[in-house]
């Protein structure tokens, strides 16, 4: 069975559907798109899957476990991190500080400081503005900081919604490096993208999500010369 | 000059009990995101509570104000949980406020019903060799002093507990980012819990100090501090604790002053006015910040 297992899920907001019934998977170690236009429903996805949102209807298994119910702060301690779109990192706390909260859940000090210097080694940056306050940061190093928070709690899977959005070209493409090299060490991946060319190269599968529902899916090369797909995402 | 100076610390002393009060409004206000117009009255449960242990029962001091402190913080999980929490994920702000003035009026009439509406003379916690000091040329109240050095200490254990333990840090993060903040694996419903525990426990030792400065206590005893605390938290700007503290110090210096220069019977609407005019000039309060959004 595959590591994430998502099946007929169905989430309102009030009376109006937002997810009408998706069904998707993410198997251990891949890394998987998930693209459509903006309002298709993709960080409402990502917010049902840890628990900020209480799905209507539907399932959620990690690893086996049925998860739907489980609330949000549970979540972390299972190995699933969230890097929310918008990134929400604590503005008034320092970059450290910042990071530490990621690992709030763990106790064994000397796996926290290791972990630290993974996240250093990821994003130099992060080293060097170590005791700047997050709200002061940079649109991409607050993104570097949201990333790294989240490897802080030393997942098995990371969900990160939209990464590159509103960033320059080059902070984009350092992203997308570094979530190359995450996924080189063996943590899973579900990526949300608009920038859907972006995401297709990277991932091995993705899934298109279009008013909340998966209207394609499949090897992420093969849409990547879909012609639909092409026309209707990619800006071709 | 020597009443000038007693009077400074006469103001500082009031100050600080507002600023114990005030500190409670806030943190309640940044971390739960309401206006807990109800804590005031804490303030007279706890009152009442060493009233009755240490008058009428006869426990010791410490004992009573020991007790009084817990069955104020069992009393603030109560509400949080019984009035509150059903209330948090309605989507109304009011809601809650009108909630949380429900209430206020349920502890005081349930004071009424419990104690009476008459004056109880309460003992002060002061030993009488204490009760007024002569430091050089200044006679300054054993109380005075001591309000001073609780609020002193309280604030810092406070933070301490906010800066270097993990429950500390839980608070700061949901005061910044609720959602994020249970991502990371925090409990945002434990967090708000404690917070009330935290606020009610220090209501009640402010009540202790309030009612040996000025023994009469009824059943709205608190309402006025209370008001005058929210004043304060709002003057430093509401959610900040630094500010809390600044403004309960000021509010009661502003007080003392003009009740003693000025006018008994008009010193609070001086106290007020003074407020309305910061606000005016600074809308966001001393240490408030303006929010903004970062894209
Ligand atoms: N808090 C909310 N309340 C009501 N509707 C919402 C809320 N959040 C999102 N929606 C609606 O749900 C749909 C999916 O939104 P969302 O998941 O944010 O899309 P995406 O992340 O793909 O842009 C949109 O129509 C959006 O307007
Ligand atoms: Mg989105």
């Amino acid at each position: 069975m595959a590591m994430l297992q998502v099946t007929d899920l169905k989430v309102n907001y009030g009376v109006i559907p937002a997810l009408k019934g998706i069904s998707f998977e993410v198997g251990e170690g891949e890394v998987i798109a998930l693209i459509g236009a903006n309002g298709a429903g993709k960080t409402t996805t990502l917010h049902t899957l840890t628990g900020l949102i209480q799905a209507a209807s539907g399932k959620i298994e990690f690893e086996g476990k049925d998860i739907t119910r489980v609330p949000a702060h549970k979540i972390v301690t299972m190995g699933m991190a969230h890097v929310p779109e918008g990134r929400h990192v604590f503005p008034d706390m320092t970059v450290y500080q910042n990071l530490m909260l990621g690992a709030f859940t763990r106790r064994d000090r000397a796996e926290i400081d290791a972990n630290l210097e993974m996240v250093y080694s990821h994003f130099p940056r992060l080293k060097e503005r170590e005791k700047q306050v997050a709200g002061t940061l940079s649109g991409g190093e607050q993104q570097m900081l949201a990333m790294g928070r989240a490897l802080m709690s030393n997942p098995k899977i990371i969900l990160m919604d939209e990464p590159s959005m509103g960033l320059s070209p080059i902070y984009v493409n350092e992203i997308f490096d570094i979530i190359g090299k995450v996924s080189s060490e063996g943590v899973t991946v579900l990526l949300v993208e608009q920038n859907a060319k972006k995401a297709l190269t990277i991932a091995d599968r993705a899934y298109v999500l279009e008013t909340g529902t998966i209207s394609t899916s499949g090897r992420a090369a093969d849409l990547l010369h879909d012609d639909a797909i092409r026309k209707a995402y990619l800006g071709e | 000059m020597v009443t000038l100076i007693e009077n400074l610390i006469n103001g500082l002393s009031m100050g600080s009990i507002y600023a114990i009060i005030a500190i409670g409004y806030t943190m309640v206000y940044g971390i739960a995101k309401m206006l807990n117009f109800a804590h005031g009255d804490i303030i007279m449960v706890g009152s009442y509570a060493a009233f009755i242990l240490i008058s009428t029962m006869g426990l010791p001091v410490p004992a009573g104000i020991l007790a009084s402190v817990v069955i104020c913080l069992c009393l603030g999980i109560l509400i949080e949980k019984i009035a509150y929490k059903p209330l948090r994920n309605a989507g109304s702000p009011l809601a809650v406020l009108i909630t949380a003035i429900g209430v206020s009026y349920f502890l005081q009439n349930g004071a009424m019903l419990v104690f009476g509406s008459n004056t109880k003379s309460f003992t002060s916690v002061i030993p009488a060799q204490i009760q007024t000091l002569q430091i050089g040329p200044f006679q300054v109240k054993g109380i005075a002093v001591v309000s001073i050095l609780t609020s002193l200490v309280l604030v810092g254990i406070l933070q301490v507990f906010i800066n270097r333990t993990r429950p500390g840090q839980a608070m700061l993060a949901c005061s910044q980012d609720r959602a994020a903040a249970s991502l990371m694996g925090i409990s945002v419903n434990n967090t708000i819990t404690l917070t009330f525990a935290i606020g009610s426990a220090m209501a009640a030792i402010a009540g202790v100090l309030m009612c040996s400065y000025s023994p009469a206590l009824t059943p709205t005893t608190g309402a006025m501090p209370g008001i005058k605390a929210f004043t304060a938290a709002v003057f430093g700007g509401i959610g900040s604790i630094p500010g809390a503290m600044v403004g309960g110090l000021v509010l009661g210096i502003i007080e003392q002053l003009s009740k003693y220069y000025i006018s008994q019977q008009v010193s609070d609407a001086i106290v007020f006015g003074v407020l309305i005019v910061i606000l005016l000039v600074k809308p966001t309060g001393l240490f408030g910040k303006v929010i903004q959004e970062k894209v």
